[in-house]
């Protein structure tokens, strides 16, 4: 079988094997959706995610471990990643090729040409490792393993839950959905300026293998210098990395094209350096390298801004588990995993709520999706590649058992708005937040008042007995028969308020005689109409901050109770109670 | 574009019959299509304030009206084990091929409301409802259908509380609250159901319908439990009805008329409910009721909960409204004892 033919069937099933992993990461209960399939693999392969991590924490997280097979392999073949399993690769260099189906054999040189400018994608990786330094990981961003695990879990499969209902059983809601998607359709459509345009210019990941192939013992190399000017070998060359002449073997994506393309068999994969000369890097400038240098300051001045202390954004709640900000950077690598598992739907991608540096991180959004925090939920953490969330037990989350005197996991803390909520400011009944509240026993509690309705004092009535006629305007907007409402004489605020259990025409039927004076039949009597409401407050020692209360306030705009990030676990800063 | 060869061959300036009447019949096509497309769109009174749809009445009448030839509509069945309870307890009403006919579809309305364990009792307990499955199929259903609209996310809800289990082993057929399951119903007489969104999608095709409930404290409402259980047939942002939580549970009586109501007080949630959470929230209480009536099944459990008809508005305003009757003894409930 011919090599290429090898290299595509390999890309084809690594393109599926990343396609079913998207799938089974669907939060169900059918066989094809999360069952602890490996969903994580490809993104525990990257071996920049491994090597930024480790230069922030100063430590390698065990899942990683698989990073050292790719770079193990890397290190004697070179970059086979990019031209055998990358799935962006596969789909870059599917797209380019699409895209140029019957152009002419010239203009495919062309486009295949080393361009000076492939030596971004080293100063980016110097850029990105300095700030990995600095403790800041953000090769997430540009890493195609995490860009492509984000693309597909934030932007596409909803479209597949949403459009079509084929995967999740409701609709998925992610925030700035458009500019995850907008992003990939361009990173896909620029293969048609030139092929594997992210792959050539951009991708760090692609010059990590690069610097990694520096040595690799097999390359790809002329046999002979002499050769005619064909440039077939060039046709299709996918790296851009100059076969027909002096190769420059860390542009090489052993796409294997050459070896297959050459009518004299002149190109080989073997141990010996090419013929032709070859060029372990393209000459990078030590200008550019200082200054993606630059990297160490920005952490620095970051840092300046005090996001991860005192500056801390309340609204910035993270899932249960998530380190404390500073450590929480140092390891994130935004695939969007713990967006796709959430039952709630509620991690969101941050845009710019944690700071520049926190772009597409996780944080808790309580207006979407289908409820809070669920309790006896811990996905997040278990599917976080990184344990930028920490895969807590459900035990550690709720605080029982051997983590019972540390409580449960807290991400923020409820406030209740007394301008907004309603039996604070608008007279009516409400509660749903207390019956929501999971922990037992509740976080929220209520204290109960019994408040004259607006128009509703000293109403000229006709008192008898269980029946009332109410002389006057009645307060409209409001169902006296509800079961809440109630009666008591004017003046008397000691005097037993009774409820009203029927209403129609002026006649008010009670559920316990009105006594007057000692009288059950009183002509000329004032009553009041009173509201029982019982008011909402919250015990910042119970609650959890799991956001049930808020998601479901039916003050639908803004929330008349809302979690923020006080006094939750992961932060020191954030304390609240003593 | 390249120009049409007839244009090409005629020189400038030059009139062309034939390449001028065609270009005249295009404009004319072309003007009559703009002209018919606004006529057909012609919209004379501009946009109404919102969206009118056509909205249905209820979810429908599933009492069976050969009550009155039965041996009772009720009974109370004393117990530890749910299943032989609820068992005993159709029989004592007849057994269950007196509300089921051969080939009927049931639908089966559980209370999955929350994704927690079933031995915290806030939802269904899943062997009740697999003891009601397996009665249902045993007396001739053809299909059996287990649903409910869930707080938490419905999939972690079915599954958590053990329902989706308990659903695939009878053979019932579990259906999670699609959207496409959700239509706009008006209550003729409702004040507060009026276009509002409402799970009527599961409802066609089907024959019968049994609610299984826990019984459970409630603030705000006083008490959950069967017909409280039925505010998981609404859709939409439904918390907003809980200013006026005995209206709307009164007009939920009038939304669908059950086959059956089983109200589950083996166990019964006296404090922090609805969503409880701890096992010392919950009370061993050993009651069962089957009932045809919903208001007298609640009846028994608001004695359960150790509360009176009082404390519970919503009871007696269903009754009032005509759902059933809260004074259940009127019933003359059949008192089944199991542990004997």
């Amino acid at each position: 079988m011919r090599i290429v033919t090898v290299r595509r069937i390999s890309q084809v099933f690594f393109l599926a094997l990343f396609l079913w992993f998207c799938l089974a990461a669907t939060l169900g209960a059918a066989f094809w959706q999360l069952r602890g399939w490996p969903i994580n693999w490809i993104l525990e392969l990257d071996p920049l995610t491994a090597l930024s991590t480790s230069l922030a924490t100063h430590s390698f997280y065990a899942p990683l471990a698989w990073a050292l097979v790719a770079i193990v392999l890397t290190l004697f073949v070179g970059r086979f990643f990019c031209g055998f399993v990358c799935p962006l690769g596969t789909i870059n260099q599917l797209t380019g090729w699409l895209g140029r189906r019957g152009q002419n054999p010239a203009a495919r040189v062309e486009a295949n040409r080393f361009r000076r400018a492939q030596n971004l994608k080293y100063y980016l990786l110097v850029f990105l490792l300095a700030l990995a330094l600095m403790g800041s990981v953000q090769t997430g961003i540009f890493d195609p393993l995490p860009l492509l695990h984000r693309s597909v879990n934030l932007a596409l499969a909803p479209l597949a839950d949403n459009r079509l209902g084929l995967l999740s059983d409701e609709p998925r809601f992610y925030a700035s959905a458009w500019l995850l998607g907008a992003l990939f359709l361009g990173i896909v459509g620029l293969n048609l300026v030139l092929p594997r345009f992210f792959c050539r210019f951009v991708c760090p990941l692609g010059a990590l293998f690069g610097l990694l192939a520096r040595f690799t013992p097999w390359r790809v190399g002329k046999t002979t210098d002499n050769c005619g000017d064909c440039r077939l070998c060039e046709e299709f060359c996918e790296g851009a990395c100059r076969p027909a002449g002096k190769i420059i073997l860390s542009e090489c994506v052993m796409c294997l094209n050459c070896l297959n393309r050459c009518p004299a068999s002149r190109i080989t994969f073997a141990g010996r350096p090419s013929a032709a000369g070859e060029a372990g890097l393209p000459d990078l400038s030590r200008r550019g390298l200082v200054a993606a240098g630059a990297g160490l300051l920005l952490v620095s001045m970051w840092d300046v801004g005090g996001l991860a202390k005192a500056n801390r954004n309340p609204n910035l709640i993270r899932p249960p588990g998530a380190l404390d900000e500073d450590r929480f950077l140092t390891r994130c690598i935004r695939c969007g995993q713990c967006m796709r598992i959430c039952p709630g739907n509620i991690l969101q991608p941050a845009l710019l709520e944690a700071g520049i540096q926190g772009l597409w991180t996780p944080m808790v959004n309580f207006r979407l999706g289908r409820s809070g925090c669920q309790p006896n939920c811990i996905a997040c953490g278990q599917v976080c590649p990184t344990a930028a969330i920490r895969p807590v037990s459900l035990e550690e989350k709720l605080g029982t058992g051997e983590f019972a005197t540390q409580g449960p996991i807290r991400i923020g803390t409820a406030f209740v708005d007394r301008s907004r909520c309603l039996p604070w400011v608008m007279d009516r009944p409400c509660l749903v937040c207390h019956e929501l509240c999971p922990v037992s026993p509740k976080a929220i509690f209520t204290r109960t008042v019994y408040e004259t309705v607006r128009g509703g004092r000293g109403l000229p009535a006709r008192v008898l007995g269980q029946g009332v006629d109410l002389y006057g305007p009645i307060p409209a907007g409001i169902n006296l028969a509800s079961g809440d409402y109630y009666l008591r004489v004017t003046g008397q605020p000691d005097a037993a308020h009774r409820r009203i259990t029927g209403f129609s025409g002026n006649r008010i039927t009670l559920e316990n005689p009105l006594a007057v004076a000692g009288t059950q039949v009183y002509y000329g009597a004032k009553v009041d109409i009173l509201v029982r409401l019982q008011r909402p407050f919250v015990d910042a020692a119970r609650c959890t901050g799991c956001g049930m209360c808020e998601h479901e306030c039916p003050v639908s705009g803004l929330r008349a109770i809302r979690v923020y990030s006080e006094n939750e676990s992961r932060s020191r800063p954030g304390r609240l109670l003593i | 574009m390249k120009p049409p060869p007839d244009q090409e061959q005629t020189p400038t300036g030059d009139l062309n019959r034939r390449d001028f009447l065609k270009r005249l019949g295009y404009a004319s096509a072309l003007a009559v299509t703009a002209g018919s497309l606004g006529f057909a769109l012609y919209d004379l009174k501009g946009p109404a304030a919102s969206k009118g749809q056509k909205a249905l009445t209820g979810l429908g009448n599933y009492a069976l009206k050969t009550l009155a030839s039965g041996p009772g509509k009720m009974a109370i069945v004393r117990g530890t084990d749910r299943k032989v309870m609820v068992e005993q307890g159709i029989k004592a009403l007849g057994g269950m091929e007196f509300f089921i006919q051969q080939g009927d579809r049931v639908l089966i309305k559980v209370n999955a409301a929350f994704a927690t364990p079933p031995a915290l009792a806030a939802t269904t307990n899943p062997e009740l409802l697999a003891a009601v499955a397996a009665l249902c199929f045993k007396a001739g259903a053809a299909q059996v259908l287990v649903t409910d609209n869930p707080i938490n996310n419905p999939a972690s809800c079915f599954e958590i509380t053990g329902l989706a289990q308990a659903a695939r082993t009878t053979g019932a057929r579990l259906i999670p609250p699609h959207a496409g399951l959700f239509a706009p119903v008006s209550l003729p007489q409702g004040r507060l159901i009026q276009n509002w969104p409402v799970m009527a999608g599961v409802f066609p095709g089907v024959h019968k319908v049994i609610v299984i409930s826990p019984v459970k404290d409630h603030q705000r409402a006083g008490a959950s439990m069967t017909l409280k259980n039925l505010y998981g047939f609404l859709g939409g942002r439904r918390n907003v009805f809980h200013q006026d939580i005995n209206g709307i549970i009164t007009e939920l009586s009038q939304l669908l008329r059950p086959t059956l109501c089983i109200l589950d007080g083996t166990v019964t949630m006296m404090t922090n409910g609805p969503t409880g959470g701890s096992l010392s929230d919950l009370k061993e209480t050993g009651t069962l009721v089957v009932a045809t009536d919903p208001v007298a099944a609640d009846a028994v459990g608001v004695e359960l909960l150790g509360r009176t008809l009082a404390d519970i508005p919503y009871l007696r305003m269903a009754e009032k409204a005509g759902a059933g009757t809260a004074d259940y003894l009127k019933l003359q409930p059949a008192m089944v004892n199991t542990s004997a």
